[in-house]
C-alpha cells in the first residue's frame, strides 16, 4: 500500500522461482562465522528506479567485502507476502527482507523468525527520524530499519478549490464539511475514493479517531483489544457526517486506487477536488493521468483537520513507510550491509530518484519535489506518529478495520456497529 | 504410495515365474507409465489436501509451525460466519442462474448454428472466441468496457437508460453484473460442446421423426434433446464445479466487493489466508470447498451421470 508496493508484474519476469529454491538450498552457513557469507535479500522494489539503486548498492558492498555475496530477490508486493509465509513455515526466513513494521512484524517476532538488532544498530540509530523507527520497535527492542517514511494528508486541486470559492485550507472538521458542501454545490466531485481497495477509506476513520481520542486512545484500544469506546464511535459519526454529503465520485465503491479511472487517475485528471492519501500521491496521480504529468503546480497539501473538542492535535501524523527486517539465521555482515544502505549518501540516492522519503535526517536535503518537501517538513515537525492501522495491529484486526470502515462508508453499518465488529475480531486474536 | 507399487511388483513377478511372463511384465510396464503421473498427483494433490486438512484444525497465523490445536472450531466458525454463509448463497445464485439462463442460451445458439446459415463458421468462431481468453484478461477487459464515465459499454448502457458500470459498484447488483461477464466468457464453450454432440446425432433419426409427422419442436423435444443428454449432463457438471471454485475473475474485477457483494468461497479463503493471516481458518474454508465439490461430484456421477459413465448410449444398439 505504499508507493513502492504498487502492483507490477514486470519485475517478476526477472525473478524466476528457481532462484528462490537455489537460495533456500544454499543457506545453511553458520550465522556468526567470518568466512564467506551469503545474504539473501528479498525486497518489493521490483521496478526502477529503486530496483537498480538497490542492485548497485549490493554490488558496491560486495566489491568492498570480497567474502560477502548478496543474492537479491525482487518480488511483487503480494507475491512477496505469499512467498515469505511459505519460507517462514520452513523456519528459514530470508536474511534481509521487506517489512512495514507493526502487527505483522510482531507476529514474526513472536514466531522467533526475526533477529533483535538493537545492539548492532545502536551506534547509528540516532541518525534516523524517531517516528520512522517506532513501528519497528517492539517491547523496546529494534527488529527492523526503515528506509522510507511518509504521512497521509489531503492532496487538493487548488484550481478546483478556487472555482468553488474555498479560499483557505480547512483546519477543523466542521470547516472541512463546509468546504465539501461548497465544492459539491459548484458541480465538482469533492473527493476521489478507491472503495474497491478498502485501505484508502480506513485513513478517514483512523485520522478521525486520532483527532477525537488522541494517540493514547489508539494505543489503549490495541492493548485492551477494545474499540467499543465513545471516542471511536464519535470518529465513526464524524465520518458518517461526511458520507451523508455524498462527497465521492460516481461508482466509487468499485473504484481501484492505481488505475486511470481510479482514485489516483481521477485526481490526476482534475476530476475531483481532493483525496486523502500518502506521500506517493503526486507521483501516482501523474502516472495514472492522461497527460502523464498529473496536476503539477495546481496540487497542494494540507494536514488532516482537527476535530472540535478532540484530544488529538493537528500536528500528530498518520502514515508509514518501508523498511527491512533481519532474519534469525542472517550472517553477521547483514547488519553491516544494512548500515551501508542506510548511510546518508545512499539515502540521498533513493531520495533523489523520487521513490522514497528519507528516514536519515540529513538526507532530507536531497528531496527535490516541493510536495515531498511539505510532507517531509510536516513529518519532521510531527509531535506524534501513528502507523497505518492495517499495519499497526495484527493483520486480522487491521483488515477488519478496513472492512468495517468500508461498510460504514457504503452505509450498510453504523458507527456503533462497526466498533463492535472490530472489537470482536481483536478479542479473538 | 508409489514406492509400494514399485516394490511389490517385482515380487509378484517372481512368484509367478513359471507362468507366461507377459502379464507380469504388463504390470511392470503399467507401473512404469503410471509412476511419474502418480508421483506428481500425490505431491501436488494428495499431500496439499492432507496438509490443508491438518492446518484447518489449528488457530495459526502461518508463521512457524501450527501449535494451537482448536479441533473443529474453524469449521463451526465458518458455518456461523455471515460472509461465508453469504458465499454459499451467492454461489447458489450463480449456479441457478447458470443452469436457468446460461446453459439454455448456449443450447439454443448451438441449435441455431447447426442450421444451414450463411457464414455459420464465422459465427461459431466469434462465439467461441471469449472462451480462449484467460479469466484475468476477461476481467480487465470488462472493467475497461464498464469503467464509469469512460468505458464504451458504460456510455452505451447509460444512453439506453441502464445502470452500466455502476452495477459493479453496487452491492445489490454486482453479482448479476458478474454473472453476465461469466456467461460472456463461458457460453461459447458450452455451445461448442452442444454443437459437437448435435452433429453426432445421425440425420436418419431426425428425418425419420419428420417423416412420421413430428414438427420441429417435437423433433427437438423427443429426439435431439434426449440424445444430447450425456453432453448436457457433463456441461452442467463442469458449470457447477467451475462456479464453486470461481476466483480469478472476481478477484481482478471486484476483489469480492463492494461490501462482500460478489465474494465467493475462494475469495474469502484468500482474504483470510493472505490478508488476515488466519491460515488455519482459511484452510478450513478450503476444506469445505473441497468437500462440497467432492460430494457434488460423487453424487452427481452416481445419480445423474451413471448411465453416461457406463456407456448406456453406445452399448444399447450394439450386440454383445
Amino acid at each position: 500500500m505504499t508507493h513502492l508496493a504498487r502492483r507490477s508484474l514486470l519485475g517478476l519476469a526477472g525473478a524466476g522461482a528457481g532462484a528462490l529454491l537455489l537460495g533456500a538450498c544454499g543457506k545453511d552457513e553458520p550465522s556468526t562465522s567470518s568466512g564467506p557469507q551469503t545474504i539473501n535479500w528479498w525486497h518489493v522494489s521490483n521496478t526502477d528506479p529503486m530496483l537498480g539503486i538497490w542492485a548497485n548498492m549490493a554490488k558496491e558492498y560486495q566489491n568492498a567485502h570480497s567474502d560477502v555475496t548478496i543474492k537479491i530477490q525482487p518480488l511483487e508486493n503480494e507475491a512477496f507476502k505469499a512467498k515469505l509465509t511459505t519460507a517462514t513455515q520452513a523456519g528459514a526466513p530470508p536474511d534481509l527482507f521487506q517489512s512495514w513494521g507493526g502487527g505483522v512484524l510482531k507476529q514474526q517476532v513472536d514466531a522467533g523468525l526475526v533477529k533483535d538488532i538493537t545492539a548492532d544498530v545502536q551506534p547509528w540509530i540516532d541518525t534516523l527520524l524517531p517516528a520512522a523507527v517506532q513501528p519497528y520497535t517492539i517491547d523496546g527492542k529494534i527488529y527492523g530499519i526503515p528506509f522510507d517514511v511518509g504521512m497521509v494528508g489531503f492532496w487538493y486541486n487548488k484550481e478546483l478549490f478556487g472555482r468553488a470559492g474555498v479560499t483557505a485550507a480547512p483546519t477543523t472538521w466542521a470547516e472541512f464539511l463546509e468546504a465539501v458542501k461548497k465544492i459539491k454545490a459548484a458541480g465538482i466531485v469533492p473527493i476521489a475514493l478507491a472503495g474497491k481497495e478498502k485501505w484508502p477509506g480506513h485513513f478517514y476513520w483512523a485520522y478521525l479517531s486520532m483527532r477525537v481520542g488522541g494517540l493514547a486512545a489508539l494505543k489503549q484500544a490495541a492493548a485492551d483489544n477494545n474499540f467499543d469506546t465513545p471516542d471511536f464511535v464519535a470518529a465513526g459519526q464524524h465520518l458518517k457526517d461526511l458520507v451523508d454529503l455524498s462527497p465521492f465520485q460516481k461508482g466509487f465503491l468499485g473504484a481501484a486506487y492505481t488505475a486511470p479511472d481510479g482514485q489516483s487517475g481521477i485526481m490526476g485528471n482534475g476530476g475531483a477536488a481532493m483525496e486523502l492519501m500518502g506521500q506517493w500521491a503526486p507521483s501516482t496521480e501523474a502516472a495514472q493521468s492522461t497527460s502523464k504529468k498529473g496536476l503539477g503546480d495546481k496540487l497542494g497539501f494540507f494536514p488532516f483537520p482537527a476535530v472540535d473538542g478532540g484530544k488529538g492535535s493537528v500536528s500528530e501524523a498518520f502514515g508509514g513507510g518501508n523498511g527491512f527486517a533481519v532474519g534469525k539465521n542472517a550472517p553477521k555482515s547483514t547488519t553491516d550491509f544494512l548500515k551501508y544502505i542506510m548511510s546518508a549518501d545512499n539515502q540521498r540516492k533513493g531520495t533523489a530518484s523520487g521513490s522514497i522519503l528519507p528516514t536519515v535526517k540529513v538526507a532530507a536535503d536531497a528531496i527535490a519535489d516541493p510536495n515531498n518537501k511539505v510532507v517531509a517538513s510536516s513529518l519532521a515537525a510531527a509531535t506524534g506518529f501513528q502507523l497505518y492501522l492495517d499495519q499497526a495491529y495484527a493483520p486480522a484486526v487491521g483488515q477488519q478495520v478496513n472492512d468495517s470502515v468500508a461498510e460504514l462508508i457504503a452505509g450498510t453499518k453504523g458507527p456503533d456497529k462497526i466498533v463492535k465488529d472490530i472489537t470482536a475480531v481483536a478479542k479473538s486474536q | 504410495m508409489s514406492t509400494a507399487t514399485l516394490t511389490r511388483t517385482p515380487a509378484a513377478t517372481q512368484e509367478r515365474g513359471r507362468r507366461p511372463r507377459r502379464p507380469g511384465r504388463g504390470v511392470l510396464t503399467i507401473a512404469g507409465f503410471l509412476l511419474p503421473a502418480l508421483v506428481l498427483f500425490v505431491l501436488l494433490v494428495i499431500v496439499p489436501i492432507v496438509v490443508a486438512g491438518y492446518t484447518s484444525m489449528f488457530k495459526w497465523n502461518g508463521f512457524g509451525l501450527p501449535q494451537n490445536f482448536v479441533g473443529a472450531d474453524n469449521f463451526t466458525r465458518a458455518f456461523g460466519d455471515p460472509i461465508f454463509l453469504g458465499d454459499l448463497r451467492r454461489g447458489g445464485i450463480l449456479i441457478v442462474l447458470s443452469l436457468v439462463l446460461q446453459l439454455p442460451a448456449s443450447l439454443a445458439l448451438a441449435m441455431l448454428l447447426n442450421q444451414n446459415l450463411r457464414g455459420r463458421a464465422v459465427y461459431r468462431l466469434i462465439f467461441f472466441a471469449p472462451y480462449v481468453l484467460s479469466e484475468v484478461t476477461t476481467a480487465v477487459l470488462f472493467m475497461m468496457v464498464f469503467s464509469p464515465g469512460q468505458g464504451l459499454g458504460d456510455t452505451i448502457s447509460s444512453i439506453l437508460g441502464a445502470t452500466g458500470g455502476a452495477a459493479f459498484a453496487d452491492p445489490d447488483t454486482v453479482l448479476y453484473a458478474l454473472f453476465l461477464v461469466i456467461s460472456w466468457k463461458y457460453f461459447g464453450f458450452h455451445m461448442i460442446l452442444y454443437l459437437a454432440a448435435r452433429q453426432n446425432i445421425p440425420r436418419e433419426l431426425t428425418e425419420a421423426a419428420s417423416t412420421d409427422g413430428a414438427n420441429p419442436w417435437q423433433i427437438f423435444r423427443h429426439v435431439t434433446l434426449p440424445l444430447l443428454g450425456p453432453t448436457i449432463r457433463i456441461s452442467i457438471f463442469l458449470s457447477v464445479i467451475g462456479t464453486l471454485q470461481l476466483f480469478d475473475m472476481v478477484w481482478v474485477m471486484t476483489s469480492g466487493g463492494p461490501i462482500h457483494g460478489s465474494e465467493t468461497m475462494a475469495v474469502t479463503m484468500f482474504q483470510y489466508g493472505f490478508r488476515r493471516f488466519e491460515v488455519g481458518y482459511a484452510s478450513a474454508i478450503s476444506i469445505v470447498m473441497f468437500g462440497l465439490s467432492l460430494i457434488f461430484a460423487l453424487f452427481y456421477q452416481r445419480l445423474v451421470m451413471r448411465r453416461d459413465v457406463e456407456g448406456a448410449l453406445t452399448t444399447r444398439g450394439v450386440q454383445r
